[in-house]
């Protein structure tokens, strides 16, 4: 109680297009989150300091921005691990900046979308039929896949993301991936058309850096890995079945 | 997304809009845990899950309304379920419940401890597959269009650019969630302001029963995260300082031993209905028997006895949570809690259709109230909620579309341009006074957990309801730091704290004029439950000054008012 911590700031003024770095020296407390100081100073200090955040509890997703250089959830990491500071708060990195510590997400959910993240059958069975069965075995090949809150961590890591724009990256992929893994799905073919195209899961060069930044221990790299060997596997089936047909 | 998905698919040649101040994976939905309730098993029956939710609900429900919500609830989780819902199974596949606090039944699905986390996503990425959704993420509803004595659509701040535009349509739904952030302690993410109450409240539309607050017992000391009723569920102990369960002393039956394989019991001790556990906190309190620390008082959340396997396969995130926000991992130690406002049992007021008393206006979820919640909802039938009556508001609103075109243009843009106006006066460097934003929100929710919060009295709900005033006067005089129309988020904060006051309001008027105990509205002045005077719903309707508060019928079918009788 009463030690004082200094936030170094990126600050953006989408109208000017200039860039800088603002410091706030602000008393803190030993529980407060990295965000606890941002609002502290959005609420006290300067009201125009701008950035994204809702659930503090490290599962909506939004408050994910660099933290002295290095990708973090910021409602889930403590000022108390950065001391003596000063603490760098900058925007997540391979994102086009909105303004201050906001960032563009449209290329994201352009992605998503173009993975069809969603449940895909030939027919789709009546309500009255009642559930698809799974067994917790079936259910343990995906589930850790699903646990994806879309907080950008990854992609602000990824080294592929930084240079190939139209690479889907790292948690769309493993989103697809899910999906393909799920019993009750029958999209995967469809899915894997977008995967394995060339800003598909070859264009990754298994860094393993989402795997590291990520808050949910996801695991995106391993995704992308089994992503492989089914692409590979679905290559050679259709190489398979396509010459027995000619038979 | 329920309702928007349902509208979708009544015509593809209808045009849905879904409007959000942010995007719709970060809505609050997502931090829901321990499920959703719908009856599955054998030896269930909707007149179990009908009678639970009723006598929850201190006899506020309305019983038409539940029984319908109970018999449409097994579709709906199935639908969810084929919507590709991870949904933790049984060994042969089937999906598996837990029980729940008072219901008598097991009957609670769950996806581990992120049930709502998984409702939300399986929700979001299915919407994406509807052409005919458009989606309008970062824009801020800043008021209802109303021409021709009805609802068409909203006047909305694109939050990228600033630019404030009207969105017409023949019919608009509400499903913003609760305002939980007029309290201090509170599970509510900051983006619970009660959007969707106030914009229907200023509309004319009556805010129902907004007195009825529901504390959940288990909220992490210190920071208020939620901690789900799912660990009591799977047989997790509340001690207080002594290390007793205390709850066997405050009429919630007599506890089984942890190894009893008849623990937990349904309806009994650590799974009694949440308004009933909040309030046995503040008498253990009372006694001087919580433990009490530099964050305040608090007793012990037991779940060392399940052992780590459970704990890690069916509370991951209860683990998770509690090792970062308080130190605790809880396979080896005990979690510090105490109640933490959870959750209005209140909101805009709705039939069983989810329409509104203003034509073309619907409402559904924690934004609305049927009601089915009554004095006191039941854990894990507010996310089957948003689906039944998501779902009934997504067909009726299209329905309500495809028969009304829009009309009253003048009028509807004339409303656009005074919200422009009333937007730019705020931005104006020379408006208002000094007043900070973060300050008067904070001595709002200062001033509402004294007044209104789990005891009430005359008194201090008085001076609540006094300050409340001084505080919407006060709020002419806030200030911007920022002038900025890109991403200004101090604006949208500013704008939200006037809905905040207004949703401040009707739960603290509304509160004053009950004088009765009911569910969890307790008062001490007026102990007992008075059926004779207040087996009513409350309307609050906005006015210049103090809300207005009159009465309604609450609907009683089958089941005639009883005591509620927990314990075993």
């Amino acid at each position: 109680m009463g030690s004082k911590v200094t936030f170094e700031v990126f600050r953006f003024d989408s109208e000017t297009e200039e860039s800088s770095y603002q410091d706030f020296e602000m008393e803190y407390e030993d529980e407060w989150v990295i965000l606890d100081g941002l609002n502290y100073i959005k609420g006290f200090i300067d009201g125009s300091l701008s950035h994204r955040w809702s659930c503090r509890m490290g599962v909506c997703g939004s408050c994910g921005m660099i933290v002295n250089g290095y990708p973090t959830l910021t409602c889930s990491t403590f000022i108390r691990d950065y001391l003596p500071g000063p603490i760098r708060v900058e925007p997540l990195t391979n994102f086009k900046v909105e303004r201050d510590l906001i960032v563009n997400l449209d290329d994201f959910l352009r992605k998503l979308q173009q993975i069809s993240p969603w449940i895909v059958r030939d027919e789709e069975r009546a309500i009255e039929h009642g559930e698809y069965l799974q067994t917790p075995a079936e259910l343990a090949t995906f589930k850790q896949f699903t646990l994806c809150i879309n907080c950008m961590l990854c992609y602000s890591a990824c080294p592929v993301v930084s240079h190939e724009l139209n690479f889907i990256g790292p948690a769309v992929l493993t989103l697809g991936h899910r999906y393909n893994l799920d019993s009750r799905d029958q999209g995967a073919d469809m899915r894997l058309d977008e995967m394995l195209s060339s800003d598909g899961i070859w264009s990754c060069t298994f860094v393993g850096e989402c795997s590291q930044v990520c808050p949910k221990h996801v695991d995106p790299a391993g995704a992308i890995q089994q992503s492989k060997v089914s692409g590979v596997m679905a290559y050679f089936k259709s190489f398979v079945m396509s010459s027995g047909s000619r038979e | 997304m329920r309702a928007a998905i349902a509208a979708a698919e009544v015509d593809p040649d209808l045009d849905v809009a879904v409007v959000s101040k942010v995007y719709p994976m970060r809505s609050h939905t997502v931090a829901a845990e321990g499920g959703m309730a719908g009856v599955v098993k054998d030896n269930d029956s909707f007149e179990n899950h009908i009678y639970d939710t009723i006598s929850g609900s201190d006899w506020l429900a309305d019983q038409d309304a539940v029984e319908e919500f109970v018999k449409e609830a097994p579709g709906e989780l199935i639908q969810l379920e084929h919507w590709g819902c991870p949904w933790s199974r049984e060994p042969d596949g089937r999906i598996s419940v837990r029980p729940f606090g008072g219901m008598q039944i097991e009957r609670t699905w769950y996806a581990a401890d992120k049930t709502g986390f998984h409702v939300l996503h399986s929700l979001f990425q299915t919407s994406l597959k509807y052409n005919n959704i458009t989606r309008y993420d970062e824009w801020f509803a800043a008021e209802l269009l109303v021409g021709d004595g009805r609802c068409q659509g909203v006047v909305a701040i694109e939050q990228r650019t600033g630019e404030v535009h009207g969105i017409v349509g023949g019919a608009t739904i509400m499903c913003t969630g609760g305002g939980g952030q007029v309290f201090k302690f509170t599970t509510n993410a900051s983006i619970k302001t009660g959007d969707g109450m106030a914009l229907a409240y200023r509309a004319g539309v009556a805010l129902k029963d907004m007195e009825f607050v529901q504390y959940h017992p288990t909220g992490l000391l210190g920071s208020g995260i939620l901690i789900t009723e799912a660990t009591r569920g799977e047989g997790g102990v509340l001690l207080n300082k002594d290390g007793q369960r205390y709850l066997q002393d405050h009429d919630l039956g007599e506890p089984l031993d942890v190894t009893d394989p008849e623990h937990p019991q349904t309806r009994t001790m650590e799974l009694g209905p949440r308004d009933r556990l909040s309030q046995a906190f503040i008498r253990e309190e009372e006694a001087g028997n919580v433990l009490v620390g530099p964050q305040g008082s608090y007793v012990h959340l037991d779940i060392r006895h399940l052992g780590e396997e459970v704990i890690d396969t069916r509370l991951p995130f209860v683990r998770e949570l509690a090792r970062n926000y308080a130190g605790v991992d809880p396979v080896h130690e005990m979690i510090p809690v105490r109640p933490v406002v959870h959750y209005m049992m209140g909101g805009i007021d709705t039939g069983i259709d989810a329409a509104t008393s203003l034509p073309g206006l619907y409402a559904a979820g924690e934004c609305a109230c049927v009601s089915i919640n009554g004095a006191n909802r039941l854990g894990s039938n507010s996310l089957t909620e948003l689906l039944v009556f998501g779902l009934r508001a997504g067909h009726n609103a299209a329905g309500f579309a495809l028969k009304h075109e829009i009309s009253d243009k003048g009028a509807l843009e004339a409303q656009v341009v005074t919200v422009k106006k009333r937007i730019a006066s705020f931005m104006d460097k020379g408006h208002g006074g000094d007043e900070r934003i973060a300050v008067l929100k904070n001595e709002m929710a200062e001033t509402m957990e004294e007044g209104v919060g789990i005891f009430r009295q005359e008194g201090s709900m008085r001076r609540t309801c006094d300050r409340l005033g001084e505080l919407r006067a006060r709020f002419e005089n806030v200030k911007l730091d920022d002038t900025v129309l890109r991403h200004n988020t101090e604006l949208r904060a500013a704008l939200e704290l006037d809905f905040l006051l207004d949703v401040a309001q009707s739960v603290a008027f509304s509160a004053i004029a009950r004088q009765e105990s009911r569910g969890s509205h307790q008062r001490t002045d007026f102990p007992a439950r008075n059926d004779e005077r207040y087996l009513k719903h409350s309307l609050a309707y906005r006015t210049d000054g103090e809300p207005q508060i009159e009465y309604g019928d609450v609907t009683i079918t089958r089941w005639p008012p009883a005591d509620r009788v927990y314990g075993n």
